[in-house]
C-alpha cells in the first residue's frame, strides 16, 4: 500500500517567539528547526502500518524553501522511502494554497492513505487536512487519537469535546493524526545512515493566489505581575477569600 | 448581503458555542458588516432553530436528514455551501469546536475562500472583516484579513459572549439539499464518552491541573477532588502525559489544548514555555508549587509557595466548606 505522510518544518516548540523586522512573521534567527510533533505521530503510524504490512511504500511530501530538505532528511532517517519536495520561495502562509499544490500532487501519486498532523504548531489553522479530503472528494478524519485497518477499510477515532467518534471510513483517506496515536520512533544511525542515499524529488510549485492575507504578528501583552498569597497550608485562607471576593472566579 | 453562522447542534441540543458564534456576529452587523445574521443548521430534527432569535439570529436555514444526526462532513459542508449560495454572506462565522474544526475548512476548500481558525478577536475595518488568532499555541498574535468574499473564521470556544439580545423568534426556513447519503464513505458508528458530566478542557469554566511535582499517577487524585469541589475539569502537563499518567486528551499546552478558562489552577507545575503558551490567556490563574523561582508563578495572579500533597487538600475542604454554606 502507497501511504503519502504531508510533513511541515516548523519551530522548536522551546523556541521564544519574536516578530521578524516586517512584523508579520517569525523571526528566524536562532530558531531550531523540527518536523511538526503531530506530524511525527502521522509518520510514525505510517511506518507501523507498512511494517506490520510487510510492503509497501511510504513518500513524504513537503513544501517549502530550500531549508525544509533537512526536515524530509530526517523523515527519510525514521523509515520513509522517498521523499518529494515541492519547492517555493518560502513558507505558504495561506492553508489553502498549500492543500492545492498538495492535491495536484498526491493525485498523481494514487496513495490509500494521506496522513499529516493535526495541526502544525507555528500557525495552528489546522486547515489542510479537511481541505485535502475536500479537494481530492476523499473522506478525511481529523485529530485521530486510534486506527485499526483491514482491508479497504478503517476504524478510527477521533478526538471530541468529552469522548470520542468511532468512524468507519472507506479508503483512500486523508488521517490527521493526534498525539496520543503512538510514540514516535528515534532515527536510528542506520537510518540516517541510509537517509542519506533515499532520493529527495524536487519540484518547482505555483503556490494559487492566497485568500488570507496576514496584516500583522504581535506578542501578547505580558500579564500583570501577580502575587504570592503567602507559604504553605496557612495561605489558604486568605486564597479562598480572595478567589471569592477580589477575582469573584469561585 | 448577510452573516452567516453555522449553527452545530449535537445529540440534538444546540451548543452552547454556537451562541457565542451568533452573538459575534450580530456585533460584527452593529460593526459594519451588512447584516442580517442568518444561521444554517443541519440536524436530523428541528433543535429548536426557532428559538436563535434572542441569540441574535435573525433566520435559520435548516437542513434536515436522518444522517445528519450526528456530524456528516460531507453533508453538512453541502448544507453550508448551499446556505452560502442563497444568502451571499459577506462572512461566515464557525465555532472552532472539534466539528467546527473539521467542517470549516472543507466548507473553505469548497468556497474557494480564505479561512482564519480559533480567532480570539474579530473587528471590522474599512467594513471589511479583519480576524486575531492566537498563533504558536498563544505566544503570539496574528491579524489576517480577507483577499475574497465570503471571509469565513472559526471562533475559539469561550471567548466570544453570546448576545444579551431581546429578538423574537428567527425565521426557520427549511434548506432541500440533493444530498446523497452514497456519498459519505465516512461514517459514525459511536460516540465513547471519556468524561460524562464534565466540561472538555477547551469550554471548561474552570480547570485544575496537575504537573510532574505530584509524583506519581496515584497522586492524580489531590487534583481530582479539588476540581470535583471547584465544578472543574481536570487537566495535566506534558511532563504528565509524556509520563502516561494521565491521557493526552488532558494536556495543556502547546502540543495539547490551549485553555482560556476563567479559573486555571497550576498544581505542582513548574510552567515550561509550550504549558505556558497555553493557559496564559485564563482570566485567573492560582499556582501551587513548592519552588518560589518556577516561572508559573510569573504568570499567575495568585500563588502558595509549599507542598502540593498539603496545600490541595486544604484548599479542596475550604472549597467544600465554602460549598456547603451555598
Amino acid at each position: 500500500m502507497l501511504q503519502v505522510v504531508c510533513i511541515k518544518q516548523v519551530a522548536d516548540t522551546e523556541t521564544r517567539v519574536k516578530v521578524a523586522a516586517d512584523g508579520k512573521v517569525l523571526d528566524p534567527a536562532g530558531v531550531t528547526w523540527i518536523l511538526n510533533p503531530y506530524d511525527e505521530f502521522a509518520l510514525e503510524q505510517a511506518l507501523r502500518i507498512k511494517e506490520s504490512q510487510g510492503s509497501g511504500e511510504v513518500v513524504v511530501i513537503s513544501l517549502g524553501a530550500a531549508q525544509v530538505q533537512t526536515t524530509l532528511r530526517n523523515a527519510l532517517a525514521m523509515g520513509a522511502d522517498r521523499a518529494i519536495h515541492l519547492k517555493t520561495e518560502g513558507p505558504s502562509a495561506d492553508p489553502l494554497a498549500t492543500a492545492k499544490a498538495l492535491a495536484s500532487e498526491i493525485q498523481g501519486l494514487a496513495p490509500q492513505i494521506v496522513w499529516l498532523g493535526k495541526q502544525a504548531v507555528d500557525d495552528d489553522q489546522a486547515q489542510v487536512g479537511p481541505m485535502l479530503g475536500e479537494l481530492l472528494s476523499w473522506p478525511c478524519v481529523t485529530v485521530v487519537a486510534k486506527l485499526e485497518l483491514s482491508g479497504n477499510k478503517a476504524v478510527v477515532e477521533r478526538e471530541i469535546e468529552g469522548g470520542r467518534e468511532v468512524i468507519e471510513v472507506e479508503l483512500p483517506v486523508v488521517l490527521a493524526a493526534d498525539k496520543g496515536l503512538n510514540e514516535p520512533r528515534y532515527a536510528s544511525l542506520k537510518g540516517i545512515m541510509a537517509a542519506k542515499k533515499k532520493p529527495i524529488d524536487e519540484k518547482a510549485a505555483s503556490l494559487a493566489h492566497p485568500g488570507l492575507e496576514i496584516l500583522s504578528m504581535a506578542l501578547p501583552a505580558g500579564r500583570a505581575a501577580g502575587r504570592i498569597v503567602g507559604e504553605g497550608v496557612g495561605a489558604v485562607p486568605e486564597l479562598v477569600k480572595l478567589l471569592r471576593e477580589e477575582a469573584k472566579v469561585i | 448581503m448577510s452573516v452567516l453562522v453555522f449553527i452545530e447542534q449535537r445529540d440534538g441540543q444546540i451548543r452552547a458555542v454556537s451562541r457565542e458564534a451568533l452573538g459575534e456576529a450580530a456585533r460584527l452587523v452593529a460593526a459594519g458588516l451588512p447584516g442580517p445574521v442568518v444561521g444554517v443548521c443541519a440536524a436530523a430534527l428541528d433543535p429548536g432553530v426557532g428559538g436563535l432569535g434572542e441569540a441574535g439570529a435573525s433566520e435559520v436555514l435548516l437542513a434536515t436528514h436522518e444522517r445528519f444526526a450526528r456530524y456528516e462532513p460531507v453533508g453538512y459542508t453541502q448544507a453550508v455551501a448551499a446556505a452560502v449560495e442563497q444568502v451571499k454572506p459577506a462572512a461566515v462565522l464557525f465555532a472552532g469546536s472539534a466539528m467546527g474544526r473539521d467542517l470549516a475548512p472543507r466548507v473553505a476548500a469548497r468556497l474557494d475562500a480564505g479561512l482564519a481558525t480559533d480567532c480570539t478577536v474579530l473587528a471590522v475595518e474599512g467594513g471589511k472583516l479583519v480576524a486575531t488568532r492566537p498563533i504558536y499555541a498563544g505566544k503570539a498574535t496574528q491579524k489576517v484579513g480577507f483577499t475574497r468574499a465570503p471571509a469565513m473564521v472559526s471562533l475559539r470556544p469561550k471567548v466570544f459572549a453570546p448576545h444579551a439580545g431581546n429578538g423574537g423568534a428567527a425565521k426557520v426556513t427549511p434548506l432541500s439539499l440533493a444530498y446523497d447519503p452514497q456519498a459519505a464513505r465516512a461514517h459514525i458508528v459511536d460516540v465513547k464518552a471519556t468524561s460524562a458530566g464534565k466540561a472538555d478542557l477547551t469550554e471548561a469554566e474552570i480547570i485544575v491541573s496537575g504537573g510532574r511535582g505530584l509524583k506519581g499517577p496515584e497522586n492524580f487524585h489531590l487534583v481530582e477532588s479539588l476540581a470535583t469541589a471547584l465544578g472543574g475539569t481536570v487537566g495535566a502537563s506534558r511532563a504528565v502525559v509524556d509520563a502516561g499518567w494521565r491521557p493526552h486528551a488532558d494536556q495543556v499546552g502547546q502540543t495539547g489544548k490551549t485553555v482560556s478558562p476563567k479559573l486555571y489552577v497550576a498544581v505542582a507545575i513548574s510552567g515550561a514555555i509550550q504549558h505556558l503558551a497555553g493557559m496564559s490567556s485564563s482570566r485567573c490563574i492560582v499556582a501551587i508549587n513548592k519552588d518560589k523561582d518556577a516561572p508559573i508563578f510569573k504568570v499567575a495572579d495568585y500563588g502558595i509557595v509549599g507542598d502540593a500533597f498539603e496545600i490541595v487538600p486544604a484548599l479542596t475542604e475550604a472549597v467544600q466548606k465554602l460549598n456547603a454554606q451555598g
